[in-house]
């Protein structure tokens, strides 16, 4: 699968509190209305940018640290967010992201900047930065992770299997 | 003789629960003892299990549900999923524990539903409060919950484990909390992503069951998947009467293999603060003395049990609550709170000046029952401080013990709790 999106370029130790904010998370489970305020805290705007043409969030090290709220990975399934890109992940919000359907990437986001226009394929292992010219090379997901973001999320996965077939 | 390196306790633990000898990197799938969800997180759990078809729960007695985050409901949204969370517990058999049951983290261990040796996981990211007590236990969202829920299992890669040893005894106004936030400054947010820590010296066993569950809460802080203890002759008294499930401790064998070892020395550590807005921005106490603050709040399943308000109340006894300063007290439990009140402790708080509020999540994680004010100081006994943690984005947080915050709250600025005891500097 290739995932042929625009680059949203953020820092380091975005926590899921950022992503989206414990007050908003505890009121519904209405996603595409918490998903406007996806990420709002580090950008406003954020939800109206990507939401149109869809995007990859880029970001730096421990992505998703804090809280265990699966709101967060589906914020940005249902801000129009294909996948995230991180130099490394806080391991709920990894395995939140794989179970939701979310694709995240470990590699090196140094030389991606905001605007990149990025094509990731999980399969290859690579992000190609196509503003760049540079590849990215990245290892590819152990086996159970890569067999459940296949299925679509674990819901799926059981769904198909009618329970773990890992 | 085996020459198979020995293991650690996360390795045995999830071996046991696995059915295979898995060592760290190993990815498994193990039985689990027990599910938790709270309100925050529940209803998607809820949502899922659903939409998996899953027919029941593999056991409604290792299932419960925790209204604590917005307890009581402050919104009509709100009071619409816990009804979702109340019908579903009516449906499955799930316990369900109502407004004013407490958190979550005190009322999974105190109602005796997690014993020593046991895997378990829990919809919330500080369910690694049990490592205290010798359980494997860790933070999930909520469709792994579900999918625990439904089939009794779940996957686990077996953590890499760094060893924590604490050795001496803390100063006197210094306390366990004291000691993760100080942890939490050398290690990093990400200092312990992926791997568990496992915590051992005489610093540690030395303290209480309770300031041990303070530790193993922050564990997280530092991107653990878990914050292990071993079970001693401490934890197995705690245990009298909490239940009917039989303790099975786990110790780590003499020669497991750690990725990394972190030696403390308790007697150089002083009272800590963590400032805004991350918890590893960790300091000591002299570098913010001072600083005027408006709100206090001592609770959560970092620093809300009985020894907590113990502390607190030692020092506010026959002293006011500065002027201007609002301090909001949230016992753990129901349980805390009434022990709390049968030893005096909540009636001298209250006539310090605090405001008591029902047992639960809200002022730390920003739901209800005091959202600070833009710009202001909050010294709290909460374990974040992240931006827009307790529902504003424009407050200043800072975490600190239930002394120190104790102390703050008479002075109306960040104090330094030493003075109210023995060896104290001024």
């Amino acid at each position: 699968m290739t995932i042929a999106e625009r680059a949203f370029k953020f820092g380091d130790d975005i926590n899921t509190d950022y992503i989206i904010s414990g007050k908003y998370k505890f009121k519904s489970t209405d996603m595409d209305d918490m998903a406007t305020h996806a990420m709002e805290e580090l950008d406003p705007d954020y939800f109206a940018k990507v939401k149109p043409q869809g995007g990859i969030l880029v970001a730096g090290r421990n992505f998703g640290m804090g809280s265990s709220r699966e709101q967060a990975p589906l914020v940005l399934i249902h801000s129009n967010t294909k996948a995230v890109l991180a130099k490394s992940f806080a391991r709920i919000f990894f395995r939140n992201a794989i179970n939701t359907g979310l694709p995240v990437v470990e590699c090196d986001t140094d030389l991606i900047d905001d605007g990149d226009e990025l094509a990731l394929d999980l399969e290859a292992g690579v992000v190609h930065d196509h503003t760049k010219g540079i590849d990215v090379p990245f290892a590819p997901l152990p086996p159970v992770m890569a067999t459940l973001l296949a299925d679509g999320g674990l819901v799926e996965h059981f769904r198909k299997h009618g329970g773990f077939a890992l | 003789m085996s020459e198979i390196a020995g293991k650690t306790i996360a390795e045995k633990i999830l071996s046991a629960h696995a059915g295979m000898d898995a060592r760290a990197g190993d990815i498994v799938v193990a039985d689990v003892d027990f599910v938790m969800g709270q309100d925050g997180t529940s209803p998607l759990a809820i949502r899922a299990f659903e939409r998996m078809g899953a027919e029941g729960l593999f056991d409604p007695k290792k299932v419960a549900l925790v209204i604590d985050h917005s307890s009581p409901s402050p919104l009509e949204g709100v009071s619409a999923l816990h009804t979702i969370m109340r019908e579903f517990g009516k449906r499955t058999g799930a316990k369900v524990y109502d407004i004013g049951c407490g958190v979550c983290h005190q009322l999974i261990p105190e109602q005796g539903h997690v014993v020593p040796g046991d895997l378990m996981v829990g919809c919330d990211s500080h369910t690694c409060t049990y490592g205290a007590l010798n359980v494997f236990s860790t933070g999930v969202g909520s469709t792994d919950g579900a999918a625990a829920m439904a089939a009794g299992k779940l996957w686990f890669k077996v953590p890499e484990t760094i060893r924590v040893v604490a050795e001496g005894e803390l100063p006197p106004g210094s306390f366990s909390k004291d000691l993760v936030l100080h942890l939490a400054g050398r290690l990093g947010a990400d200092g312990a992503t992926y791997k568990s820590l496992e915590f051992s010296g005489s610093t540690i066993d030395d303290l209480s069951v309770e300031a041990r569950m303070t530790i193993s809460n922050m564990a997280i802080e530092m991107g653990a998947k878990a914050g292990l203890m071993r079970a001693d002759a401490k934890t197995l008294a705690w245990y009298e009467g909490r239940g009917e499930r039989t303790p099975a401790p786990v110790d780590p064998d003499l020669d497991a293999v750690y990725c990394d070892e972190v030696p403390l020395d308790a007697r150089t550590i002083g009272p800590h603060v963590a400032k805004p807005h991350s918890v590893d921005n960790a300091a000591p106490i002299e570098e913010v003395l001072g600083t005027p603050i408006a709100q206090g709040f001592l609770g959560t399943c970092t620093n809300g049990r009985f020894e907590d308000l113990a502390i607190a109340a030692g020092i506010l006894a026959g002293r006011k609550v500065a002027d201007g300063v609002r301090f909001i007290v949230a016992p753990a439990s129901r349980r805390i709170y009434l022990d709390a009140m049968e030893a005096g402790l909540i009636q001298t708080l209250v006539e310090a000046g605090a405001a008591v509020v029902t047992p639960g999540c809200g002022p730390c994680v920003g739901t209800h029952n005091g959202v600070p004010s833009d710009g202001e100081n909050v010294i709290s006994t909460a374990n974040r401080n992240f931006k827009g943690r307790m529902g504003n984005s424009n407050p200043f947080i800072y975490l600190a013990s239930p002394a120190t915050v104790a102390a703050s709250v008479i002075e109306g600025a960040i104090a330094d709790p030493r003075q109210y005891f023995e060896g104290g500097e001024r």
